[in-house]
This record gives C-alpha cells, structure tokens and sequence, in this order.
C-alpha cells in the first residue's frame, strides 16, 4: 500500500512576528519544527505500511529549508521524501497550496491514502487537507481518530466529534486529516537517523507538476489579506494593591460579592 | 567544548537527548517513588536503536563501541541516572560475551540484545564477597555433558529482568582466584530462582536483586572462556565497563550542574539573582571545572579502549573514581545552591544526590579502584627496571 504525507514545516515558536506589508508570518530567523498534528499522521502511516507492508512518501511544500522537516519524517521511517518547492508558489493561499500539493500527488501517480495532520499550527485554516481531497476529486474524511480497517477498497474509520465519534466507511483512495488521539509518534531511530542523513530528496518545480501558471503562487490565490491585526488588549477591570495578604483578603470578598464563591 | 565527535556519534548524542528530554523526564520521578521498572522506556531505547550501539554489526548492532555507549548513557544520565541503567548494566552483562564468547554463543544472544528485545545483567558479587571477589562460594560442579551450579549472587542490577546472565562461579576451589570460571546462565532455568528485590537509596528505578542457584544444571556450552578464567572474564569485562559507569556519573553530575545554573539565574536574594554572588559563583565554577576534567577523561579512555589499547587497566579504574566522586561532589553542591528546595523531592536534584552514591560504591568500590591504579602503577615500574 502506498501512502502519501503532507507536512508543513511552520515556525518552532508562538512568537511569530507579522510582516506588516503582506499581512503574512515572518519565517526568517524563526527556529522551525513539523507542524505537531502532521507528526501523528507520519505516525499513523508508518503503522499502516508495518501492518499491510507498502511505501510511505513524505510530501512537502515549502522554501529550500523545508528539506530538514522531511529528513525529520524519514528518520521516523517514512521512506521517500518529495519537497515541492518554487519561487512560483511564494505567497499562495490555501486554495493555491492545494492545488500545488494535488498536482504533486497526481505526480507520484499510485496511491491508497493520503494522510494530514488536521491542521497547521501556524495558519491553523485547517482548509489544506481537504482541498488537496476536491483538486483530486477523491473522498476525504477530517478528524480522524482511528483507524479501524482497511480492505475490499474501502477503509473504516472513526472520526472525532463534539459529541462521540462517527463511524464512516470510504472508498480508497481517499484522503484523512488525523487528530492527536490517533496514536502517540515514535521518536527517531539510530537507523533511521543515519537513513535519513542519506536519503536523497525529489525536487519538484512548477513545471515537474505541469501546473497551470495562472493558478499558482501569490497571484493564483483567491484570498486577499487586506490587514492583520492584533486585537486590542482588553483594558478596565480592576487592579487590587497591597501586600498578597490584604491583596487575598480583598479578592476573596469580591468574589463573594459577585456569588462566584 | 568541543570533543570532535563523529558525525554519527553526534547524532547519538542528539537522539539520546530527545529520549530523554521528551520521554524518560516525563516520568523519572513516578519511577524514582514507586521503585518499578521502566518497561516503557527499555522499549523506547530499543525502538530508538540504543541497545545495541556497542554490538558489532554482524551480530545486529550498530557497531559502536565504548565510547558510543559511554556518550548515550551520559545524555541519558542528565536526566535520570537510574533508568538508563537499563542499558548501561546491559552493557556489563554482555560485555564478556563480547570479548570471550564463541561465535555461536554470539550468535545465540548479542542479536537479540542488540534488538533491545532481551536485557543482560552480571553477577559477581555475594553476600560475603564484595571487594575481595576472591572468596566467591558460588560453585560450578562438573557433571558430564553439564555444570551444576550452587551459591548465591547479590546486588544484581538488572537482576530478574534480564533474561541473560554471566555468572562467575568457582570450578576449583583449591586454584584460589585460578579456579573461578564463567558462565551464561538463561533466566528460567530450572535452579535458578531470584530473591528479595532490593529498596534502594537511589537508582530506584533500576531492578537490583538476589540471584539463588540451587542444583542450576546448565549445558557445558555455556561456560564462557576457558575453565579457570573466570577472574581474568570479570577483570577485563570491568576494564570495559568501568568508563560506562563512569559515564553514569558524569551525566548525573552533568544534569545537576545544569540544574544549578538555572536556578542560580532565577532565584532571588537580597533583590538580586543569586548567580550574581560571588559565593555562588565559585560553587558553580567548581562544578563546571569537575565536570568537564571528567569528561575529558572518560571520553579519551573510552576511544584508548576502542583503538584496541590493552593496557587500560588503570586508566580506567581511574575513570570511575574520578567521575563518581565528581557526582557525589556535585549534587551534593547543587543540593546546596538550591538551598532549603534542593532537599525538596520536588526538585530534581536530591534525587540526583542520591543516584550519585552509588557510583562510587558499585563496579568495584573507589578504594578498590585506588588499589587497581596503584597496583598498575607498581607493575609497570617494576617493568621498567
């Protein structure tokens, strides 16, 4: 069975900083990581090929140093790894990103699932996974939990909700966005390390994926950031001076006025 | 500082610290309290490939050697200098099949050690027997085909969770320390049973146990070198194994230094971080200097080991006495930088303090490692004339 990951490289830190100009993050200089979630869908691949033997390819799209998040992925045991990367995308939208990642996909040729995390920790849209799923018209299910069975072209899964999960059985291929809940990831192995230090990474440019021009990058993007702001800081309340003795005493009789104790 | 270390060497380190870091500090103090054995995190050193660094390829290891297994256990040990015993008296037990087994003896265990899927312990010392390993009374009785072992074995660590042990027993009691041979004795076989489990001060979280033989009938394939070389097995298994010991303890003197400084920064006296006085500054710049002097020296025996220098006797022995009492000298002053939280379980290194003691007691006591160095020294002067 062939499995293919989609991961996102995104910024190792909460403190990113907005470029004020395009509305977008600020990725130079930043430490970066996996986004969290995607590692449970590595995870959740690895399993799959140990259980029914297969490939699992990790796919990225990002800048040069993306290469790092997926030598990360094949040291887990991912087995190949593709980075699709081009000045052409700067600046798309999820829309343009999905497209890009289902030209890839398309590129690959065979596969019976496609796994993500369910979404970024950075954009934190959760719009990738999905519509990587319509661009190639194949079925997709978000929020995964587990994975009950896979066979007779179909496979079973249980997918989170509020309120319990929903039990949904798909046609393969199809695509899965997993939650934390699916499993817990492995770290890397010495062997893996060591594989992955030599692995060599595909390349994809806009036109290894014969993209259409017109529906990549910046200009390929429906989305238009006009601002990004930071909300107001909420301001009032009350601020209770004194030593923390008379501070708690204070405190404590206003919380009883207000019958919350 | 600097130790130029390979490539791969420094992936290890970075591996085990991830191990460490995101798995074992999750967990180190339910274990430290509870005493269990962490089961889990074997798993995860195996998963991670760590179990098998020092075991040749061949055999399914990685293909490292002392100093391989001396930079994961240090990296472990900074965060726990218990659990990573798991791996590090592994390493003692399996050493001697390393150095004198068979290719077939080989071939029976380093695999699945390697793999992690089995742990090894070594059993030496007795009830009566502790530094003078001469008056061992285990015997090993010839019967046929077979040897019967009788005796009993403490202070084992990985004692009834390994499932392979080396076991030094007397064949002749009348050749003194030349009567003594070795033996790989399999966990379930009939006479060999484990008894009380000990309630340790410290490495809490590492199995230290009794090993009883009653009537052991094990097949004569399972000696390990030649009859009447079983002080010569323990001895050079110990030339090897004392830098890991030693590794152990700068790593738990590592992690308390490291402990140290961060509170030091953050802890307010008289207004100001307590780092800024000069008191507290010298404690730690002793430390750091104990430190780094241990590693140096761990680090240079380990590669002399791996060169294949045979004359390592005393360096190494000098490895372990160091590096311990560094350990001991070092938590014990990180307790006292902490000051009243230091002896607090809820910080860590009181804990540490108390995982250092042990090193310098175990794998032969600091005074006999002082007697290995001067005895060294002495031959070699002898040598000279």
């Amino acid at each position: 069975m062939n499995i293919v990951v989609l991961i996102k490289q995104v910024p190792a830190t909460t403190d990113v900083k907005i470029d004020e100009k395009t509305g977008t993050l600020k990725r130079e200089g930043v430490e970066a990581q996996v986004n969290p979630f995607d590692l449970y869908a590595v995870e959740e691949a690895i399993r799959l090929k140990e259980k029914y033997t297969g490939k699992v390819i990790v796919l990225t799209m990002g800048p040069p140093q993306a290469e790092k998040a997926l030598r990360e992925c094949l040291a887990m045991g991912c087995d190949e790894a593709v980075l699709v990367s081009d000045r052409e995308f700067a600046g798309s939208d999820t829309w343009a990103t999905s497209y890009t990642l289902a030209q890839a996909i398309k590129k690959i040729g065979s596969y019976e699932i496609i796994l993500c995390g369910k979404q970024a920790i950075d954009g934190d849209t959760a719009q990738v996974g999905p519509g990587v799923a319509e661009m190639l018209d194949i079925p997709h299910v978000a929020y995964v939990k587990k994975i009950e069975k896979i066979g007779d072209g179909k496979i079973t899964v249980e997918r989170m909700m509020e309120d319990g999960y929903d039990l949904i059985e798909s046609p393969v291929p199809c695509l899965l966005t997993v939650v934390k809940e699916i499993n817990n990831p492995r770290l890397p192995s010495l062997r893996g390390m060591m594989f992955s230090k030599k692995a060599e990474i595909k390349h994809f440019t806009a036109k290894t994926v014969e993209a259409d021009k017109t529906k990549l990058g910046i200009a390929g993007s429906p989305t238009n950031v006009m601002k990004v702001f930071c909300p107001p800081a909420r301001t009032g309340g009350e601020r209770i001076a004194g030593e923390p003795s008379e501070q708690a005493a204070k405190i404590v009789i206003k919380l009883k006025e207000a019958k919350i104790i | 500082m600097d130790y130029f270390l390979t490539d791969e060497q420094k992936m290890i380190v970075e591996l085990a610290r991830k191990v460490a870091q995101e798995k074992i500090k999750p967990v180190r103090q339910e274990f430290d309290e509870s005493g269990e054995f962490p089961w889990e995190i074997v798993k995860e050193l195996s998963q991670a490939d760590l179990m098998g660094l020092y075991i040749p390829q061949e055999y399914g290891g990685f293909g490292g050697g002392v100093i391989e297994l001396c930079i994961a256990v240090e990296e472990l040990c900074k965060v726990d200098g218990g659990i990573a015993l798991s791996l590090a008296a592994t390493a003692l037990g399996t050493f001697p099949i390393l150095l004198f087994g068979t290719d077939e003896q080989k071939k029976k265990y380093l695999p699945r050690i390697a793999k992690g899927e089995i742990l090894a312990a070594f059993g030496l010392t007795e009830p009566e027997s502790g530094s003078d390993a001469g008056a061992t009374k285990t015997t090993a009785k010839k019967d046929g085909d077979f040897y019967i072992l009788n005796g009993t074995k403490c202070f084992i660590t990985n004692g009834g969770v390994a499932e392979v042990y080396v076991i030094i027993a007397m064949t002749d009691k009348s050749r003194g320390s030349r009567g003594a041979s070795a033996f790989i004795v399999e966990k379930g076989t009939p006479g060999f049973s484990f008894g009380k489990k000990e309630n340790k001060m410290g490495i809490r979280a590492s199995a230290t146990c009794e090993l009883i033989f009653q009537d052991c009938k094990i097949p004569k394939t399972n000696l390990l070198g030649k009859e009447g070389a079983g002080f010569i097995v323990a001895m050079k298994t110990l030339d090897q194994s004392r830098p890991g010991v030693a590794a152990q303890a700068l790593g738990i003197a590592a992690g308390a230094l490291d402990e140290a400084v961060e509170y030091a920064k953050t802890r307010k006296q008289f207004d100001h971080p307590i780092s800024s006085f000069q008191a507290i500054q010298h404690i730690l710049a002793n430390m750091a200097t104990d430190v780094e002097a241990a590693r140096a020296l761990i680090y240079s025996v380990a590669r002399a080991i791996d060169k294949g220098d045979k004359d390592v006797s005393g360096a190494s022995a000098m490895c372990k006495l160091f590096a311990s009492d560094v350990a001991m000298r070092v938590t014990t002053d990180a307790v006292q930088v902490f000051g009243g939280y230091g002896y607090m379980k809820e910080y860590p290194v009181e804990k540490m303090m108390r995982d250092a003691k042990i090193t310098q007691i175990y794998e032969g006591t600091n005074q006999i490692q002082r007697n290995v160095i001067a005895l060294d020294l002495i031959k070699k002067s002898a040598k000279k004339k």
